[in-house]
C-alpha cells in the first residue's frame, strides 16, 4: 500500500509520456486549428510537468539549490503564452481570409 | 507728239475698263457697263487715230527717215545691268532682259487701226447683241481684256511682252468660248483651244530662246537690225530655221493652220461678237502679225518660208472644201476664216509680206462683217444657227442681208470690193516667183479661190433667199437688229467696199499705197531675196515690168472669173432651195459630201491619235493612252515594287517571327521552364499540403530516430 501510495519519478514520466502522446495524437488528428493549439499546450505542459519532476529527483541528491528544472519550466510556460498568442493571431488572420478554423483547408502549398 | 509719247495709253484704257469690270461689274447697271467698255475702245481708238497720225509726220522727217518709234517705259523682265547675262551662240554675254517698251512703225499701225476700229465697231454691237443675255458685265470685261492684251500683243517692243500679249488673248479667247458655261460642249470647246494652243505656244517660246541665243536680244529692232546686217553669212542659218519654223508652230496655233487649226471652228460656241472680234477679225491674225514682225529672220530661212508658203496653201483649200457642205451658218464662216488665213500664210510664205498684211487688214473688215450679219441673222432667228432651217429672209432684215452681200461680194472677190485686192495681190505674188512648186501654190490658191465664192455665195442663198423652212413660230419672231447692232454692220460694209482701194495695184493705175506705206517694215526682204538669185531677173529691167503688167491683167481676170463661177454654181444650186433641197456635191459624190461634211474625220483621227479619246481595236494611243500606259506602269511595275518591298519585309519579319517565337522563345526561354517542370512533377508529389500529415511524418520520423539511438 505504501508502495503504492508513494508516488516516484517514474510516475510524473509517465504520467508526463502519457499526456505528451495526447497532445500529438491530438496536434496530428483534430481538425480545428484552435483544438490543435490547445493540444500543443497539452505536449508543453507535458514536458513542464517532467522537467519539474527530474527538478525534484535533482534536489534529492545535490540539495534544495538545484532549482534548473524548475525555472526551464517557467521559460516554456512564458513561451507557450506567447506562442499560442502568436497562433492565435495566425488563426484569426486565416479565419479572415477563409471564414474557417479547419485545418485541412489550409493547403495553399499544395500542387 | 502727245498721242504718240502717250502711246501706253492706248492698252492702258481697256486695262482700267476690265479692272472696273471685275471688281465692280457686279454692282453696275448694264448702260453704265456698256458706256465704261464701249467708251474705253473709243478712247483707246482715237488714241490710236492720234498715235498713227503722229507716227506719219514723225517718220516723215529726215532725222527718223522711216524710223520705227520706240518708247520703252521701264525695264519689266531681268535687268540691263550685266548681273543677269547669259551666254550668246557666239560665246559673247548678252543681258537676259525685256521692256515694258511699245513699238509703233507702219506694222504696228496697221493692225492698232483696224483692232482699235472694227474692236469698238464690235463693241458697240455686242450692247445690243447681249442686250438680254446674263453676265453682260462679265462679258464685257472679257472682251475689254481681250483689247488689252490684243494691244498689248501689238505694241509691244520685244517678243517677250509680245508673248504676254499673246498669253493674254489665248487666255481670253478661252474665257469667251467658254461664256455659256453651262453648255458642255462650249467648256469643251473652250478647252479644246487652250490646249490647242499651248502647243503652239510651246513653239513660240522655242523660237524666242532661239532668238535670244542668236541674236542677244528679244527686242524687234536689234533683232531685226541683226538679221538684216548679217544678211549675208545668215542665209539659210540652221539655226534660223529651226528659229523661224518655231515661231511658225506658234503662228500655226494661233491662227489655226493646219494641223493645229481643229480649235477655231469649235471656238464658234462662243458669243458671235466673240467670233467675230477674236475668231475672226483679230486675235487669229496675230499669227500673221508674228510672222510679219520675223520677215527679218523669216526670209534668211528659205526652207521656212517654203513650209509657211506649203501649209498656208494647204490649209486655205483644206478649210474651204470642208466649208464647201457645212450647214451651221457660224461653222461656215470658221472653215472660212481658216482658209483666209492660209492665204495670208501662203502670202507671208513667197515673201509677199504686204499683200499678207494687206489681206489681213482687209478681211478684218469683211471677216467681222459677216460674222456680225450671221450674229444678227442668228438673232433674228431666235437662236437658230443651221442654215438648212433658213431661207428668204433678205426681205425681213434687209440692212443684214446687203451689209452681209458687200462682205461676200469682199470675200469672194469681185472687183471692186476689198477682198478682190487683197487676194489678188497675194495670188500675183505667188504667181511672179520662180519655182513649179510656187507655180502649184498659185493653182491651189485660185481653186480656194472658186470655192470660197461657192460657199459664200451658198450661205448667202440659203440663208436670205429660196424659199423659207424655217417653224411658224419661228418665222413669226423674226425681226431686224436693233440700231446697235445695224449701225456696225453698215460702217463695216463701207469699209468691206473701199479698205481695198488702199491697195489698189500699179497695174491698174493706182499707186499701191499700202505696200508703200509698209515698205519700211519689209525693207530688207528684196536684198535678202535678191541673194536667192534673182537678180538676174531684176536687171532685166523694164521689159520685164510690162510684160508682168499684161499676166497681171490675166490672173486679174482669172481669179475673177473664179469668184463668178462660184457665184454661178452657188446660184444656180441655191437660188430655189426648199425645204428637201439637196446638195449638188451630195448628189454628185456621196463618199466626198460625206468626207468634207465629216471635216475629213481629223477631229475623230486627232481622238484616235492623239487624244486617245477613241480606241483603235483595244489599244489606246495618245494622251489618254499615254495616260492608262502611265498608269499601268504605275499600279503594276511602280506598285509591284512597292508592293514586292512590302512582300520581302513581311516574308523576312514572318520567318524572323517564327525564329523568334519557336526557336528563341521555345527552346531558349520555355525550355528551360518546361525541363523545371517536368522535373518538378516527381518533386511535388512529396508536398500534399496537409499540416498535420507533415507533423505526422516529422512525429514518425523523431519516434524511428529515438528507436534507432535506443535499440542500436
Amino acid at each position: 500500500m505504501e508502495a503504492l501510495l508513494h508516488i516516484t519519478t517514474l510516475h510524473y514520466l509517465v504520467l508526463g509520456a502519457a499526456l505528451f502522446l495526447l497532445g500529438v495524437i491530438g496536434v496530428l488528428t483534430r481538425r480545428n486549428v484552435v483544438i490543435v493549439l490547445m493540444s500543443i499546450e497539452l505536449i508543453l505542459n507535458a514536458v513542464n510537468l517532467n522537467l519539474v519532476a527530474f527538478s525534484r529527483y535533482w534536489q534529492g541528491i545535490h540539495g534544495p539549490s538545484a532549482l534548473q528544472g524548475q525555472v526551464f519550466a517557467i521559460f516554456v510556460i512564458t513561451d507557450a503564452a506567447a506562442e499560442a498568442a502568436v497562433g492565435l493571431g495566425i488563426l484569426i488572420a486565416f479565419f479572415r481570409n477563409k471564414e474557417t478554423v479547419n485545418v485541412d483547408e489550409v493547403n495553399l502549398l499544395k500542387w | 507728239m502727245l498721242f504718240l509719247t502717250h502711246i501706253w495709253l492706248i492698252p492702258l484704257f481697256p486695262a482700267v475698263g476690265a479692272a472696273l469690270m471685275f471688281f465692280f461689274g457686279r454692282k453696275l447697271e448694264k448702260p453704265t457697263v456698256s458706256a465704261v467698255c464701249v467708251g474705253s475702245i473709243v478712247l483707246a481708238f482715237l488714241i490710236s487715230c492720234g498715235a498713227v497720225w503722229q507716227y506719219t509726220d514723225w517718220a516723215a522727217t529726215p532725222e527718223h527717215l522711216h524710223q520705227p518709234y520706240q518708247k520703252i517705259l521701264y525695264t519689266w523682265l531681268g535687268t540691263d545691268t550685266g548681273h543677269l547675262n547669259f551666254q550668246k551662240s557666239d560665246g559673247s554675254p548678252a543681258p537676259l532682259q525685256a521692256d515694258a517698251g511699245f513699238l509703233l512703225d507702219p506694222l504696228s499701225s496697221i493692225w492698232l487701226l483696224f483692232v482699235t476700229g472694227v474692236g469698238m465697231l464690235i463693241h458697240i454691237y455686242s450692247t445690243g447683241y447681249m442686250a438680254h443675255e446674263g453676265g453682260y458685265y462679265r462679258f464685257f470685261g472679257y472682251l475689254n481684256l481681250f483689247m488689252f492684251s490684243m494691244l498689248t500683243l501689238i505694241l509691244a517692243n520685244n517678243y517677250v511682252l509680245m508673248f504676254v500679249g499673246w498669253e493674254g488673248v489665248g487666255l481670253c479667247s478661252y474665257l469667251l468660248i467658254g461664256f455659256y458655261s453651262h453648255r458642255k460642249s462650249a467648256s469643251d470647246a473652250a478647252n479644246k483651244a487652250f490646249i490647242v494652243n499651248r502647243i503652239g505656244d510651246a513653239g513660240f517660246l522655242l523660237g524666242m530662246f532661239f532668238i535670244a541665243w542668236l541674236c542677244g536680244s528679244l527686242r524687234f529692232i536689234d533683232v531685226t537690225g541683226f538679221a538684216r546686217a548679217h544678211a549675208a553669212t545668215l542665209l539659210g542659218n540652221p539655226y534660223i530655221t529651226a528659229a523661224t519654223l518655231l515661231l511658225f508652230v506658234g503662228a500655226c496655233g494661233k491662227s489655226a493652220q493646219l494641223p493645229l487649226y481643229v480649235w477655231l471652228p469649235d471656238a464658234m460656241e462662243g458669243p458671235t461678237p466673240v467670233s467675230a472680234l477674236i475668231h475672226a477679225a483679230t486675235m487669229v491674225t496675230a499669227g500673221v502679225y508674228m510672222v510679219a514682225r520675223s520677215n527679218a529672220l523669216f526670209v534668211l530661212a528659205p526652207k521656212s518660208m517654203l513650209v509657211v508658203a506649203i501649209v498656208g496653201a494647204v490649209t486655205a483649200i483644206f478649210a474651204a472644201s470642208i466649208g464647201l457642205v457645212q450647214n451651221d451658218i457660224k461653222r461656215v464662216l470658221a472653215y472660212s476664216t481658216v482658209s483666209q488665213l492660209g492665204y495670208m500664210f501662203l502670202a507671208l510664205g513667197v515673201g509677199a509680206f504686204s499683200a499678207a498684211v494687206f489681206h489681213v487688214f482687209t478681211h478684218a473688215f469683211f471677216k467681222a462683217l459677216l460674222f456680225l450679219g450671221a450674229g444678227s441673222v442668228i438673232h433674228a432667228m431666235s437662236g437658230e444657227q443651221n442654215m438648212r432651217n433658213m431661207g428668204d429672209l433678205h426681205r425681213r432684215i434687209p440692212i443684214t442681208h446687203w451689209t452681209m452681200f458687200i462682205a461676200t461680194f469682199a470675200i469672194a472677190g469681185i472687183f471692186p470690193f476689198a477682198g478682190f485686192f487683197s487676194k489678188d495681190a497675194i495670188l500675183w505674188e505667188t504667181w511672179s516667183r520662180e519655182g513649179g512648186a510656187y507655180r502649184i501654190l498659185w493653182y491651189v490658191g485660185y481653186a480656194t479661190a472658186l470655192m470660197t465664192a461657192f460657199y459664200m455665195f451658198r450661205l448667202m442663198y440659203l440663208t436670205f433667199h429660196g424659199h423659207p423652212r424655217m417653224s411658224h413660230e419661228v418665222e413669226h419672231h423674226i425681226h431686224e437688229s436693233p440700231k446697235s447692232m445695224t449701225m456696225p454692220l453698215v460702217v463695216l460694209a463701207l469699209c468691206a467696199v473701199g479698205a481695198g482701194w488702199l491697195g489698189w495695184p500699179h497695174s491698174l493705175g493706182g499707186s499701191d499705197h499700202f505696200t508703200n506705206f509698209l515698205e519700211p517694215v519689209f525693207a530688207g526682204e528684196a536684198q535678202a531675196l535678191t541673194a536667192e538669185g534673182k537678180a538676174a531677173q531684176l536687171a532685166a529691167g523694164e521689159k520685164e515690168e510690162e510684160h508682168n503688167t499684161g499676166t497681171e491683167w490675166l490672173l486679174m481676170g482669172l481669179s475673177l472669173a473664179a469668184a463668178v463661177a462660184g457665184w454661178t454654181m452657188a446660184w444656180r444650186s441655191y437660188r430655189h432651195a426648199d425645204k428637201d433641197y439637196t446638195e449638188p456635191i451630195a448628189v454628185a459624190a456621196p463618199p466626198v459630201y460625206n468626207t468634207l461634211l465629216n471635216k475629213y474625220y481629223v477631229d475623230e483621227g486627232y481622238d484616235y491619235v492623239f487624244t486617245g479619246r477613241r480606241e483603235i481595236g483595244n489599244v489606246r494611243l495618245g494622251v489618254l493612252g499615254l495616260g492608262e500606259a502611265s498608269s499601268w506602269f504605275d499600279s503594276h511595275v511602280i506598285d509591284g515594287l512597292v508592293n514586292g518591298a512590302g512582300w520581302i519585309t513581311r516574308l523576312t519579319a514572318t520567318i524572323s517571327g517564327w525564329w523568334d517565337k519557336r526557336i528563341i522563345d521555345g527552346i531558349g526561354v520555355n525550355g528551360p521552364a518546361i525541363l523545371a517542370r517536368m522535373l518538378s512533377y516527381p518533386a511535388r508529389l512529396f508536398e500534399w499540403g496537409l499540416v498535420q500529415w507533415y507533423a505526422l511524418v516529422m512525429t514518425a520520423g523523431l519516434v524511428g530516430f529515438v528507436f534507432y539511438y535506443v535499440y542500436h
